[in-house]
């Protein structure tokens, strides 16, 4: 084995560091650290004079590792490593050092003591670099397939999304027709289109299109593999079929609410929810002359704490059809909150009360209570701003109620390895900046699984999925993080502990050599290092950061500590 | 053969999130930026609703990701003066303007800032606090260099000073420099350029510029933000007091059909998260929000707003507020409202009423940013009738403009939260690589 020679830059970071941290200090100290061949300071590392300089050093002093002392390994490392890179140094034989963040800031009061902590810091990292080993990035191919789950208007969208690139989609739909939920709905906010306008044409380029398969009446009934390579099987009519596919977008909707033991509904027959509504008025059929609209039924309450976002606008476009068809009807919103956000849904809740349709606001702790005998006759309201109790004759009663995660949610979820919130809807990597990715690679979310949205936000989220899914397979391969747990099988007991630590679903318990034991699928580890914290044997190990690496570090740390400084 | 590269116009979060999308996807990436970073208004922001993270710590890696991909070529401190051309191939001139600084040779170690004689309001504080006229934008700017703004220094303004180009170490300060014109072909382009805060100084019954203690949401921000001028402390503008009590006032400019009609969708939530906020520094502080629907619609929102109630004792109060008033006493503003709901401030009777508090926060509301007016005429985009730009086809191509080979997303085509921009970012993305690979089929078989 060659010798090790490390070499230390220590950067100023013009007066970043320069002005608190003695930086000829900390080189000279360097030098007397073992295995260091060759030590400097630059007034910047990250200039083109800098890199070049670790860059020839690399070549003249024949170092095999690099230690910068400098700042953050967030903006600075891949440029550092890259110089390595350059000079023909395996870039994982690279340690960085902050001495700025970790020190001249926090102690630029205090530049003695500042000194004596960069030049521990110095002597922890080169303990380190010692004990690193080259690393390879590993790389795997993406099958050119994408599979989409759900027929709705968000998995059409999806699905037409990526077969316009050339991507080939399997779309898999439970029912025997293409268009979801919404098949049932009359007219679309916000631009009142007929539904039937808009899915038609919709289904027609799906199902026509070259590079889409669509298998209705089917189901996932299996998945496993990683980004780049699932199997899934797919079950219609009893028979089962294989397909091959690098990503996964799920697009399975979500089912409206039955407000059972709610406002009556059930036991009178002109109770009815939207989507009845809908589905009553769209075969044709009288229009009533008093419709009261009941909003919030089964949202925003204690079991059920979330609001189903379009509802709102449903009710509005609602009570805007009745009053478009006739004048004289009278239209109540019996509401909450009105959430008509952005600038459309405030339009047209504007143009609701111009056409004369009445909205009342209540309290959720004195509802709306639904009278008469065996048909609903009045609806009886204590209106929050009147502060009165008004009655209602009505023809109609319609409640507003919010979309529900889809029962069979769960078993969606265990199969693609990814999370559902206390809500049954499908929880994303994170709710600001990855709404449509879990932190699953290689699988996606859009529409009404992942939270009720309305047409053009589900259309988005569906194109946006389908950007996602589009990548790796464009790419055609995945690179694969060469910082990976890996398990030490001669000392692992098998515990599964490791298995349930791992948030991403990449470590089984396998029969190999040594028996049945922990084995780590790369593809899909991210080296968080859940499953090395929670082993108990030390089987696990984390590549860069092993317990060598680690306790070399605190050795370091601690030998001189003992000797008397600070 | 006609472009694979794409023009993205704003570097806002939608902006960044497209640009590292569509190089991901393969695609060579123009990001045009007006100010001297990227970040967009989400850098100004303390921390988000309704994960309460740290703004700046989840965009910051976003943005690092973004400057450091090798497809993207990033095109700060630069606007878009001519465009045109059709799908697949537009011809783009961007002016990008001298930053008197050689971004080669710059390392942003901000020395020249801190020489810098000249103090100027800072943009990025809302104009809370100073800057120099060499300054970085803030301390987390991509890319981190220097610039000089010509408008306020001393030497490219009155000849005399130059003490930058003494104190830089790398030699990187040159005030020759001068603007220069790039000229771009792409195959398509993506609007992303956001918003603009509305000026309340308008509705001059709530005394924004004429009361201290009112101030508005953005510049509560900044004030809250521990990177902020005052550190983290909430300290009010009269006096300096931690204010005992806030009141949030909603609506201010939006669901006002004498300003704004439309609803500007984020605000109910960035009040709420302000309060919480309010009440984490100083847990003995008292906020009020007086709104008219508390519009919380998005994932796991109306959760937020629980926990605002109930662990953080916001009081929401359902009403408008008629006039802001100041206690010349106290230095306090009174804010004058009516009742709508009855018992909402535990009082039996519907009244106007009358509240003093420490501090307002008017949450104003958002309009779309000025450039983009400009930007739709030079493309022939049309605008919806709240200066948005349009959407061709709402419910189908939700991010396709009127123009083919156009698309916006984010805050430019309608007010919505950082989850919604980023969705819409990726979008785009995806329609771009659809109508750009369906352009080469048809030369292909042409």
């Amino acid at each position: 084995m060659p010798k090790t020679r490390v070499g230390v830059f220590v950067c100023h970071c013009g007066n970043n560091i320069g002005g608190v941290v003695r930086v000829p200090d900390v080189v000279e100290y360097a030098r007397t650290l073992p295995n260091v061949t060759y030590a400097e300071d630059n007034l910047y590392t990250c200039s083109e004079e800098g890199l070049s300089s670790i860059k020839d050093q690399i070549a003249k002093q024949g170092l095999n590792r690099v230690v910068v002392a400098s700042c953050t390994p967030r903006t600075h490392e891949p440029l550092f490593k890259r110089a390595c890179e350059e000079a023909g140094l395996n870039k994982y034989l690279f340690e960085f050092v902050n001495i700025r963040e970790h020190c001249s800031w926090v102690h630029m009061h205090d530049p003695a003591m500042a000194t004596e902590k960069a030049k521990e810091l110095v002597r922890m990292g080169v303990a380190k670099a010692c004990h690193l080993e080259p690393q390879q990035e590993f790389e795997s191919d993406v099958f050119p397939a994408a599979l989409v789950i759900g027929g709705g208007v968000a998995g059409m969208s999806a699905a037409l999304g990526l077969a316009n690139q050339g991507i080939q989609v399997h779309l898999v739909e439970k029912e025997q027709e293409l268009g979801g939920l919404i098949r049932g709905v009359q007219t679309l906010f916000p631009t009142e289109q007929d539904t039937d306008e808009l899915l038609r044409p919709l289904a027609e380029r799906v199902k026509a299109h070259a590079h889409i398969s669509v298998s209705l009446g089917s189901e996932v009934e299996n998945v496993s593999g990683f980004i780049g390579d699932f199997d899934v099987s797919v079950r219609a009519d009893g028979e089962v079929e294989g397909l091959r596919v690098g990503t996964i977008i799920v697009a399975t909707g979500a089912e409206e609410l039955k407000p059972v033991d709610l406002y009556r509904y059930g036991e009178l027959p002109n109770v009815v929810t939207q989507l009845e509504f809908e589905e009553k008025f769209k075969s044709g059929g009288e229009i009533p002359r008093s419709v009261a609209i009941i909003n919030c039924v089964g949202a925003r309450i204690p079991k059920r704490t979330y609001c189903g976002r379009f509802c709102c606008a449903t009710a509005i476009k609602n009570a805007i059809w009745i009053k478009e068809r006739d004048p004289q009807a009278r239209v109540y919103v019996l509401h909450r909150d009105v959430m008509a956000y952005g600038v459309e849904i405030e339009e047209f809740y504007r143009r609701a009360m111009e056409l004369g349709v009445r909205f009342l606001r209540y309290d959720v702790e004195s509802p709306p209570e639904v009278l008469g005998e065996d048909r609903a006759k009045a609806v009886k309201v204590q209106h929050q701003l009147m502060g009165k109790e008004v009655i209602l004759p009505v023809d109609m009663v319609v409640l507003t109620t919010p979309l529900v995660a889809r029962d069979d949610n769960g078993k969606l979820s265990k199969m693609l390895k990814v999370p559902l919130g206390s809500d049954g809807f499908f929880l994303e990597a994170h709710l600001k900046l990855r709404p449509i990715e879990f932190s699953t690679d290689g699988v996606y979310v859009c529409g009404a699984a992942r939270y009720p949205s309305n047409i053009p936000e589900s259309v988005s989220q569906a194109y946006a999925a389908a950007a996602k899914a589009s990548i790796p397979i464009r790419e055609g391969l995945v690179r694969v993080e060469a910082i990976t747990a890996f398990c030490d099988e001669r000392t692992c007991s098998a515990c599964g502990n490791c298995v349930e630590a791992c948030p991403f679903g990449a470590i089984e318990l396998q029969q190999g050599r040594f028996g049945r034991t922990a084995h780590v699928n790369t593809a899909q580890c991210k080296g968080c290092g859940c499953c090395v914290a929670a082993c108990p044997s030390g089987a696990m190990q984390q590549r860069g950061f092993s317990d060598m690496q680690v306790l070399s570090m605190i050795g370091a740390l601690a030998e001189e500590m003992t000797g008397g400084v600070g | 053969m006609e472009s694979q590269s794409v023009l993205v116009i704003g570097g806002g979060i939608a902006g960044i999130q497209a640009s590292i999308d569509l190089a991901n996807m393969g695609f060579e990436v123009y990001l045009v930026e007006k100010t001297p970073s990227i970040g967009g208004r989400m850098a100004q922001l303390d921390k988000t609703f309704p994960t309460n993270d740290c703004s700046m710590c989840i965009l910051a890696p976003k943005m690092i990701e973004c400057a450091g991909h090798e497809r993207v070529h990033l095109l700060t401190y630069s606007d878009v003066v001519e465009m045109d051309g059709k799908a697949g191939d537009f011809r783009v001139t961007v002016l990008r303007k001298p930053r008197y600084v050689d971004v080669e040779k710059c390392t942003g170690c901000g020395e020249c800032a801190e020489k810098c004689p000249r103090r100027v309001p800072d943009e990025f504080n809302v104009g809370l606090a100073k800057r120099k006229a060499a300054y970085l934008p803030f301390p987390q700017a991509v890319p981190r260099k220097m610039t000089i703004d010509a408008e306020s220094c001393l030497y490219l303004t009155k000849g005399r000073c130059r003490v930058c180009e003494e104190t830089c170490q790398a030699g990187a300060i040159d005030f020759e420099q001068q603007e220069e014109l790039v000229e771009l072909e792409v195959g398509a382009i993506v609007l992303a350029t956001g918003f603009d805060p509305f000026d309340p100084g308008s509705l001059k019954e709530y005394g924004y510029g004429e009361i201290d203690n009112v101030i508005t949401g953005l510049e509560y921000e900044r004030l809250i933000c521990a990177s902020g001028p005052t550190g983290g402390h909430l300290e009010r503008p009269s006096d300096g007091k931690v204010p005992g009590t806030i009141a949030f006032i909603q609506c201010v400019g939006s669901r006002d059909v004498n300003y704004k009609a439309y609803c500007s969708s984020v605000c109910c939530m960035h009040a709420t998260k302000e309060a919480i906020l309010a009440n984490e520094h100083y847990p003995g502080l008292k906020s009020f929000i007086f709104y008219t629907d508390m519009r919380a619609v998005g994932k796991q929102f109306q959760e937020y707003i629980i926990r605002a109630r109930e662990q953080y004792g916001v009081g929401y109060i359902r009403s408008r507020p008629g006039k802001i008033t100041v206690n010349e006493e106290t230095g306090n503003p009174v804010v004058w409202y009516d009742e709508t709901i009855y018992g909402d401030a535990g009082d039996p009777e519907r009244r106007v009423a009358s509240m003093e508090v420490d501090l307002v926060v008017l949450c104003q509301a958002l309009v779309p940013h000025s450039v983009h007016a400009e930007i739709a005429e030079k493309l022939g985009l049309m605008l919806d009738e709240s200066g948005f730009i349009a959407i061709e086809d709402r419910l189908i191509r939700p991010v396709d403009t009127t123009v083919p080979g156009v698309f916006a997303c984010g805050f430019c085509q309608g007010p919505q939260d950082i989850p919604d921009s980023v969705i819409q970012a990726s979008a785009a993305a995806a329609r771009v690589a659809e109508i750009l690979a369906k352009k080469s089929k048809e030369l292909e078989h042409a």
